[in-house]
């Protein structure tokens, strides 16, 4: 009985279409471990980092030591206009994100429980969801010039398809036996969408969004990088055509750090979602 | 209350076609315990779903409560074999009782006292907040059952329910189910291929053949309405009956349609 639920959502930035890829399982012994092993490979990199300059293996300009990246980020973090940056990065995220996985649910929902429909579209969302949101770039330009709308499109348009791939397959994941229960005590239509797909889907749902938010991420500050919208994209490509390069790699490493905030946040998020989905797979791995 | 008409069914494909049912034909008086038997692959579940309105028969019809089947009917509760996959993993036992009577639209007060009533009736009143996949598999067949009665079916169809737990916790539920026909006088179709088990069970036995399939014996079980695992079973007559129909099973593997009516 467990052989459905257990392999349910996937992990990795690009998981194929209606394909899920199995989630690792993380044990509570091995977590210790990997923070330390964790840290250990931050705590090289920095050392590796801080020597190449002073050693002649690279050029001062080109990767300032890791002291100099880091006195220039203590600087930045006291600088209102870096918080500006990255609130506008935030907020651009955040609704893109939002409105991607609200269209990717819904347009989900219809196309996986509407079987002539899912056929009707599916090479459609093939030939699309392969376009990079990047290749969109001229278009957005041209329709909204460099205004905050044209990041909003290119996060919307990359994010959309992964919610919408997982949603799709998460839908056609009802197991027979629950539908022909749902029918049989003559659910309503609007009851078997509550009760039975809803939360059959929400695991792949929650993947969809988590991997959309790292991809909505990408998108935002590659906007802000390209088209100029204001943001931490923007702060990075002044830093860099100013010559400022510590301070560039000190933003760098704060789009880093948002990125990993993100994706505990989602991770907390979903969690607490799916809080019986989780207990369910360990009462049936062990 | 049950009535089932000249039933067949053909499943087709483009170049193919199968005959599981051939002309299956009995009635389920009203309060009535009825097992229906049969060798395996004798279309028992294709009959079963025909029943529930989960299929289409190809000729014939069912009409439950005095009403011609379509879709799913009302009045007629379902219990099916896997019990885990049935029950919603993601409500709790009360909320997975609670829930066909949110989709009647039963007002809170009355949805509250049945889902009460019908997990004491199965002995669950502890574990109305567990989750199923905390449960025993004989405590979610529970559930399942509870959930049917809880609705107050006119017919209660139960597929080889209890195929899948241990002898123990069969016997138990054996008991439990007779326990409720007699309690609360729900018509009790019960599909299994356990001969012991449908005469303990049953008021009336209906044995089906091989495909394609026609009703090839029906055997009134004339045991003492109390029934009870040892006394029952230790009865002349239940090894008499027990026989009767093993003998009758043994000829359902070889016999179908085909060569009965040839």
């Amino acid at each position: 009985m467990s052989t459905r639920l257990d392999v349910v959502p996937a992990v990795g930035v690009e998981a194929s279409a209606f394909t899920p890829v199995p989630r690792r399982r993380f044990r509570a012994r091995g977590r210790v471990t990997n923070v330390l092993l964790g840290c250990a490979g931050l705590l090289s990199v920095a050392l590796v980092a801080q020597f190449l300059a002073p050693l002649g293996i690279v050029r001062e300009q080109d990767l300032p030591p890791t002291t100099v990246i880091m006195a220039a980020l203590a600087g930045l973090l006291g600088e209102s206009t870096m918080w500006m940056a990255v609130y506008d990065t935030i907020y651009v995220w955040a609704i893109g994100l939002a409105v991607a996985s609200v269209a990717g649910v819904v347009v989900g929902i219809l196309l996986g429980s509407i079987e002539p429909l899912r056929r009707a579209t599916s090479s459609t969302v093939e030939f699309l969801r392969p376009i990079p949101s990047v290749a969109l770039v001229p278009l957005v330009v041209l329709v909204f010039g460099p205004r905050y709308e044209s990041a909003l499109v290119l996060v919307i348009y990359a994010a959309f398809w992964q919610v919408l791939v997982q949603t799709v397959y998460g839908v056609a994941d009802v197991d027979p036996v629950v539908a022909d229960t749902a029918r049989s005590y003559r659910f309503s239509r609007w009851g078997v969408m509550r009760y039975v797909i809803w939360p059959t889907a929400l695991p792949f749902v929650m993947t969809g969004i988590r991997l959309a938010a790292t991809v909505a991420l990408v998108l935002t500050v590659t906007a802000q990088l390209i088209i100029g919208t204001p943001g931490l994209g923007q702060s990075i490509a002044q830093a860099e055509s100013g010559g400022a390069n510590a301070r560039m790699y000190a933003l760098v490493l704060i789009t880093g750090l948002l990125g990993l905030a993100v994706n505990i946040v989602v991770r907390l998020v979903e969690k607490r979602v799916l809080a019986w989905h989780m207990s369910f797979r360990k009462d049936a791995s062990e | 209350m049950l009535e089932v008409t000249h039933m067949q069914k053909i499943y087709r494909t483009a170049d193919t076609s199968f005959e599981a049912l051939r002309d299956v034909h009995f009635t389920v008086a009203p309060g009535e315990f009825v097992c229906l038997v049969g060798p395996s692959g004798s279309g028992k579940t294709t009959l079963l779903k025909c029943m529930a309105g989960l299929m289409k028969p190809s000729a014939g019809s069912v009409r439950v409560a005095d009403k011609a089947v379509s879709g799913p009917p009302e009045g007629l509760a379902l219990v099916f074999q896997e019990y885990g996959r049935s029950l919603f993993p993601w409500l709790r036992i009360a909320e997975n009782v609670e829930l066909p009577l949110k989709e009647l639209r039963l007002p809170k007060k009355e949805r509250l006292a049945r889902v009460a009533e019908a997990l004491a009736h199965v002995g669950l009143e502890n574990s109305a907040r567990s989750y199923p996949w905390q449960l025993s598999g004989g405590m979610q067949q529970r559930v399942a059952i509870a959930r049917a009665i809880a609705y107050r079916p006119d017919v209660l169809l139960m597929d080889e329910p209890f195929a899948a737990v241990d002898a123990q916790t069969r016997a138990e539920l054996e008991d439990l189910v007779r326990t409720i026909w007699r309690d609360l006088k729900i018509t009790t179709l019960f599909v299994t291929h356990d001969i012991d088990e449908a005469v303990y069970l049953a008021e009336r036995v209906i044995v089906l053949s091989s495909t394609p399939t026609i009703v090839q014996r029906e055997m009134i079980v004339d045991l003492p309405a109390e029934r009870d695992q040892l006394s029952t079973r230790s009865l002349p007559r239940f090894s008499e009956l027990r026989h009767d129909l093993y003998a009758e099973i043994q000829k359902a593997k070889t016999h179908s349609a085909l060569t009965i009516t040839a």
